[in-house]
């Protein structure tokens, strides 16, 4: 509610009620339904998916500093906004497509650069990761080589778009993202004992009936189809998926289920305030919300790091 | 029970095969050792068991029942297997971990019963673990983490238990301890099979040794038959003497020096 009421222009705690049923002035029906709302859900469904991707790659990869980035999705999702942008696309849902077909195709270069990798066997996880970063990495050296020859605009354009941002918010993409995440984050949940058993190893989990590449992969996909939607939706927005769910760990929570939903919901809350930050900090200016939320989790996660120790 | 026939087991681009054509019977109530040297073949049977490696020939089953055949959680629930290696990324409670094993019978969604809490609970009793249980698995001695490893295989109450290598790293009062263990599991019926390097105390421990050489069985039988030093020799390609272990007779080998040309 108060990240609905605050911004470049406050509306108070009241006339935000009253505008949601559509009362009173209409500027602040207007600033409420269709920015501010809009807005902050979007906020909290990018927070919600990247925090829940990060919790179930790193239980199912066995890797602490896996996030939703490392799986080249960021730098995909980027190809395919830039590329859309050059081909002077401006609408809003061509390049949230085209982001969204880019994420989703760096990952299944992943996969395959991790099975030629793995020498046409089986690829294991460190050998998936390796992939994840590789591939983002040629995707992000072609961005550069790629802006280097772009008009101003379009560098400003994709610049902005890759700082992050929620202020694009609309409410068709809103439905998109919220789509995307009940249905991969609800199939990570439904698979969350699997990675419970997934993260003792490989071994370990086929001793325990789970199929290990395959849950492996599966858990792996969902991730990245988390984080690719809300790239495709807001960008890049770092430190989320990382450090999330490290949060959510120092709550005492370790088995997957409770844990990618908790992780979702701080997620949530630590994007919404972010953004809140990142609009009335230096309002009317806008601060890029991809380093407000590293600013504003640092040290909330360094507090706890504290406590728990 | 676990019976291979006529194993072979290759890795795709490795000119040899890893297993050559072996065969043995694990009984129940009975301890068997796999040993032999380094690179032998002995962990790719164990991989062969869960289905982790790709079997060329011949068959492994378990009572009876050929493990390709079966379905991950299936096989899962009539064979417990503590892999060689296992490293905990997050640390978890002990009950909670030992509770994993409970998974082949509990998969995705079905809630806990009281038979699965006394699964656990047993299983925690059965390894000596249970003044453990509260405990997070990051604060655990390299000894109490081998054992709360085998209470989680214990936890899936299966007829057939697979250990790989669980005494390395352990000093000699744990890998005792953790001997004992395997010889008491063998006494109330299960079927277990042990992959060691330690040729003495299996001598010392096991009803039946397989002793296996690039992935052929060498010579299998009771400790006498196996503890040979002709054999260990041309196996382990180093002198050794065999000796009795003056406690209980069993026989021990002893490794010779021999000078090591720079």
């Amino acid at each position: 509610m108060i990240a609905v009421a605050r911004g470049a222009v406050s509306v108070s705690l009241a006339g935000v009620i009253d505008a949601l049923r559509g009362h009173g002035d209409a500027t602040a029906i207007a600033i409420v339904r269709d920015l501010r709302l809009p807005r902050v859900v979007l906020g909290a469904l990018v927070g919600a998916g990247l925090g829940a991707s990060g919790a179930a790659l790193q239980g199912a990869l066995r890797n602490p500093l896996a996030e939703p980035y490392l799986l080249g999705v960021s730098g995909g999702a980027a190809v395919g906004a830039v590329v859309a942008f050059a081909f002077g696309a401006s609408g809003d849902a061509v390049i949230t497509l085209a982001a969204f077909v880019g994420g989703i195709g760096a990952v299944f270069l992943a996969l395959a650069v991790a099975r030629v990798g793995g020498r046409g066997t089986r690829a294991d996880v460190r050998t998936l990761l390796i992939a994840g970063v590789v591939v983002g990495a040629f995707a992000n050296a072609a961005i550069m080589v790629a802006l280097a020859r772009a008009e101003p605009n379009t560098v400003r354009g994709a610049l902005w778009w890759m700082m992050g941002s929620a202020a694009d918010a609309t409410w068709r993409r809103v439905a998109w993202l919220a789509a995307s995440i009940l249905v991969a984050g609800g199939a990570l949940v439904y698979w969350a004992r699997e990675i419970d058993v997934l993260s003792l190893g490989e071994d370990t989990a086929a001793s325990l009936g789970v199929d290990a590449e395959r849950a492996g992969r599966r858990a792996f996909l969902l991730a990245a189809l988390l984080a690719a939607a809300t790239v495709s939706a807001a960008g890049l927005i770092g430190f989320v998926g990382l450090v999330v769910p490290h949060i959510a760990r120092g709550m005492g929570l370790r088995a997957h289920r409770p844990l990618i939903v908790a992780a979702g919901l701080i997620g949530a809350t630590l994007v919404v305030a972010a953004d809140l930050a990142a609009r009335t900090v230096a309002a009317p200016t806008e601060l890029p919300l991809g380093a407000i939320t590293a600013l504003l989790g640092v040290p909330f996660f360094l507090v706890q790091l504290r406590r728990t120790s | 029970m676990i019976e291979l026939k006529d194993l072979v087991v290759s890795y795709p681009g490795a000119r040899l095969n890893a297993v050559d054509g072996v065969s043995f019977v694990g009984a129940r109530g009975k301890l068997t050792a796999l040993a032999g040297p380094n690179g032998s073949g002995k962990s790719s049977i164990v991989k062969a068991l869960l289905r982790r490696a790709d079997i060329m020939s011949g068959s492994a089953a378990i009572d009876g029942r050929d493990v390709r055949m079966l379905p991950y959680p299936e096989l899962a629930r009539i064979v417990a297997v503590v892999p060689q290696r296992e490293e905990a990324t997050f640390p978890v409670q002990v009950r909670e971990y030992v509770f994993l094993g409970r998974y082949p019978h509990l998969g995705l969604w079905r809630a806990p019963s009281r038979e699965d809490d006394r699964a656990v609970d047993e299983a925690l009793a059965q390894a000596g673990v249970e003044d453990l249980a509260a405990r997070d698995t990051d604060a655990l001695s390299g000894g109490e983490w081998q054992r709360v490893r085998i209470a989680r295989a214990l936890a899936q109450k299966c007829p057939t238990l697979v250990l790989d290598e669980p005494t390395t790293f352990l000093d000699v009062a744990h890998e005792m301890a953790i001997f004992e263990l395997m010889s008491s599991l063998a006494r109330s019926g299960l079927a277990v099979l042990l992959v060691s390097h330690q040729l003495n105390l299996v001598a010392r421990f096991a009803d039946t040794i397989v002793l296996l050489d690039r992935g052929k069985v060498a010579t299998t039988g009771t400790p006498a038959d196996v503890m040979r030093a002709d054999t260990l020799e041309s196996i382990y390609g180093w002198p050794v003497v065999i000796t009795r272990d003056p406690a209980v007779g069993a026989p021990a080998l002893v490794p010779l020096r021999r000078p090591v040309r720079l």
